[in-house]
């Protein structure tokens, strides 16, 4: 368990807020030396963003930005003046990969395009995480979470079918894209290893979501096949319990399909229901079965009916809000938390690792970095001095 | 010319459902040889259909997904023509092997022995029945990354309990931040964020895998429960609650630092009775009071975006429900696209909800080459969406999904070498076909 996979790995990380930080995060935090760079004074905009410890806005209390930047050490640099440019530059030389996720063509206006950083280093990566991706009428564009779903496609078909569509929780889909990114990363890195050369990774949230398993890759097909969209429906199956119901303590979320209806007459300890309800087809039953259903559930906890439906293999889950899950007995076995202790905020615990691996492990070194930490090791390591450094302070360049 | 970026690369897969087979296509469109390994004897229910062999009739009653063939119809090879199959399974190739008997142990273990990856997503126990541990496998081939995604991971109380993406989002902690309302969570639909993350985790892992073992020569094993992999996701009601000891719940489509919703364009009314397709959004964020100023000169400045209680930031989140009628009554009048575009000219974050017939005919989406056209041998010509990301230098392809079993002569000749007899010996003794048997 010595080495970790990525320990070889050079990252220049420009990205902020929460799709970028996330794809930098996963690198980092499975072994990659990432260097942040924000921007001076203000930092990554998500410094500045909720939840913060004990509700205190401060830049380095700021909970999402402590979550996404484990393992990242941060420099300062201000890429609007020639200075700065020159340094990153220098930085350059060294990396294997570059991530950023400015608006399209803004690396281009610094005149840091990717035909300019291919010559300083011909065997860059570099992954470019935009809404819409680099190129296509809509480049320009603005978004956000709730518009990368809509433009994605997965809004469209959550919901009620009489009501507006509904988004997936927070900035959920941003960080599942930052995930991609990730992954994308490491297939350029491969090509960079066999093939020899870099390239630009153009990653496009829109077209990522619309290609994506969240929905999409089995309606497109569907509605190719029969000619119809599909919209906010239910996947219940004729007379048989799906969807969220309320349990004694809260609410679970169950799928029962025809195949599955002995496990769930098997789970109340009901056979009789066997012939009760011979055709589970039959939406017409549905008033019936449920006033049976409805109070056996309701005599029930969201975690008894979770582990009930686990030993007999139905498919329900309990709908757990976080403190349900800090609490639960199979994710703190598994350990799926982690405890960081940070120099402002302390220890506290953290989402962990989101998966394992038996040779190459994923581990917390440093908590997320102070704004501009590490300045003097990384610009040290360049050639500059102390005196360099307060020049250039002063300057505004870091 | 620049080769496939993953060229050479051969894994295999035995993959359920949703999240580890769509890692599977991926593998595939970027070059690499993925072999699903398939079993006549054992219809995977959700993977290839809900029943094997269902009439029109029955597949009418099983709602969209279980409705999903060409015209509507299942034919005499349904679990070739099924479009949650076709849509994420593609792109890889299809060979059979009776994995319960010995011989098709051995006969996997010899694909094992020539393969650099694999990928799984059942039960633990499934894998660990038929003799498909790390243990075993890792003696056959030391260099193997092996990819296993079960729903709660390879250890702990849960680990063996079945489990489906929509299963997770409730047990992680994320269908508690959607839906309209925390007080009645009746309704709530599945939701797929867990599938689509699990799937790029795997990627992510089984790429890790290979640049280690490019360093060390050997092979791993990775345990991805997706129950976890995406609790990092939630870290905003995660750190809420570490930090503050808050339970975060739904804002439904509200943005704590911006007035933003889904607003109601012109179209039909949402109804149970409003065919899917026939009612038409738009999302909309306005956080800073520039975004703001655009938006008032996108809609041309009436009198009510001059009044007071709009007047700053704070005041137009605190009125936010005022605000979203006198949106709301705005957009309702105009298509979709129509003030998308009007707002997006003005710098205001806008974005036209799109369901499947808008993704095909989208200019954005059709510029970015993302629809591609895939002949199916059982269900003719239709357009899919295309890869996930573009490569500058280096190509991507997508090829259809494979009927069952329709790769045997090539893998089981090609792959292992299988002799014109032993092959047909196999055909007579089930392992390899294209049809299930006993169903």
């Amino acid at each position: 368990m010595a080495d970790q996979a990525l320990s070889d790995v050079k990252v220049l990380d420009l990205t902020q807020h929460f799709a970028g930080p996330y794809c930098t995060k996963m690198l980092a935090d499975f072994g990659a030396d990432v260097i942040k760079i924000e921007r001076p004074g203000e930092g990554d905009p998500s410094r500045r963003m909720g939840p913060f410890l004990n509700d205190e806005p401060h830049p380095e209390k700021s909970g999402i930005f402590l979550h996404l930047n484990t393992n990242k050490r941060s420099i300062t640099l201000n890429l609007k003046t020639a200075t700065g440019r020159n340094i990153f530059k220098e930085l350059m030389r060294d990396v294997d990969i570059l991530v950023e996720n400015f608006g399209p063509g803004v690396m281009e206006e610094l005149g840091l395009g990717y035909e300019v950083l291919e010559e300083i280093n011909p065997k860059l990566i570099m992954t470019r995480i935009s809404y819409f991706g680099q190129s296509g009428p809509y480049k320009d564009y603005k978004g956000s979470d709730i518009i990368a779903e809509g433009m994605g496609g997965p809004l469209y078909m959550m919901g009620l079918p009489d009501r507006e569509p509904v988004k997936y929780g927070d900035d959920t889909t941003l960080f599942g894209i930052g995930n991609y990114a990730a992954a994308a990363t490491m297939v350029a890195l491969f090509v960079a290893e066999h093939q020899g050369f870099g390239q630009v990774v153009d990653f496009g949230i829109m077209e990522a979501l619309q290609s994506c398993v969240n929905w999409q890759l089995t309606m497109h097909p569907t509605y190719q096949y029969k000619g119809a969209p599909v919209g906010r429906e239910t996947t219940a199956f004729g007379m048989l319990p799906t969807g969220g119901f309320p349990c004694k303590d809260g609410w679970v979320y169950m799928i029962v399909d025809p195949g599955w209806w002995p496990k769930l007459v098997a789970m109340m300890e009901m056979p009789e229901l066997m012939e009760k309800f011979s055709n589970v087809l039959d939406a017409t039953k549905k008033d019936e079965f449920d006033a049976i259903f409805y109070p056996w559930l309701l005599e029930r906890t969201k975690k008894e009916l979770h582990e009930m439906a686990g030993s007999v293999k139905l498919n329900v889950g309990a709908i757990n809000t976080m403190e349900d899950v800090l609490n639960d007995r199979h994710y703190n076995e598994r350990g799926a938390f982690a405890e960081i202790d940070h120099p402002v905020v302390g220890k506290l615990t953290y989402p962990g690792r989101p998966f394992t691996m038996t040779e190459t492990n994923w581990e917390i070194k440093r908590p997320a970095p102070l704004l501009g930490q590490h300045n003097e090791e990384v610009y040290g390591k360049l050639g500059y001095t102390r005196e360099d450094l307060v020049r250039l302070r002063e300057a505004g360049v870091i | 010319m620049a080769k496939l970026p993953l060229e050479g690369i051969r894994v295999l897969d035995i993959t359920m459902v949703w999240a580890l087979p769509w890692t599977g296509a991926m593998l595939g469109e970027l070059g690499a040889e993925v072999i699903r390994v398939e079993q006549l004897q054992r219809y995977p229910r959700l993977t290839r259909g809900i029943f094997p062999k269902p009439t029109r009739e029955i597949a009418e009653m099983l709602g969209t997904i279980g409705s999903g063939f060409p015209d509507g119809e299942p034919g005499e090879r349904p679990w070739d023509r099924f479009a949650m199959f076709n849509g994420i399974q593609r792109s890889k190739l299809s060979c059979t092997m009776d994995l319960e008997r010995p011989e098709g142990i051995e006969l996997f273990k010899r694909l094992v022995k020539v393969s650099d990856g694999f990928i799984e997503n059942n039960a633990p126990e499934v894998m660990d029945k038929l003799g498909l541990t790390w243990e075993a496998l890792s003696e056959v081939n030391p260099r193997l990354v092996y990819v296993r995604a079960p729903g709660y991971g390879l250890s702990g109380p849960y680990r063996n309990y079945s489990g489906l993406g929509m299963i997770f989002e409730s047990v992680a902690g994320h269908s508690w931040t959607w839906w309209y309302d925390n007080d009645d969570m009746s309704g709530i639909l599945p939701c797929f964020h867990a599938d689509a993350a699990a799937g790029a985790s795997a990627l992510f892992a089984l790429m890790m895998g290979l640049h280690h073992r490019e360093k060390t020569g050997r092979g791993q094993l990775v345990d991805l429960g997706q129950c976890e992999n995406f609790l990092p996701h939630l870290g905003e009601a995660f750190m809420d609650y570490t930090m503050n000891g808050r339970i975060r719940g739904t804002m439904c489509n509200r943005h704590p630092t911006a007035v933003q919703g889904v607003y109601l364009c012109k179209g039909a009314k949402p109804s149970l009775e409003t065919p899917p397709g026939e009612d038409h959004w738009v999302a909309i964020t306005i956080q800073t009071d520039e975004e703001w100023e655009g938006f008032c000169r996108a809609i041309g400045n009436p009198d009510w975006t001059k009044e007071k209680r709009f007047s700053d930031f704070l005041s137009r989140l605190k009125n936010q429900d005022d605000l979203d009628k006198l949106i709301e009554e705005w957009t309702s009048q105009r298509d979709k696209y129509e003030v998308m575009h009007t707002l997006q000219r003005e710098g205001v974050p806008a974005g036209a909800v799109l369901n499947s017939r808008d993704a095909f005919n989208d200019p954005h989406l059709k510029e970015r080459g993302w629809p591609v056209e895939l002949t199916h041998r059982e269900c003719g010509t239709h357009m899919y969406p295309g890869p996930v990301w573009h490569m500058s230098k280096t190509p991507s392809r997508v090829f259809q999904a494979p009927c069952l079993g329709e790769h045997n002569e090539y893998v089981y000749k090609k792959v292992l070498g299988v002799s014109d007899e032993e092959y047909e010996r196999l055909v007579k003794e089930g392992h390899i076909g294209d049809t299930y048997i006993g169903i």
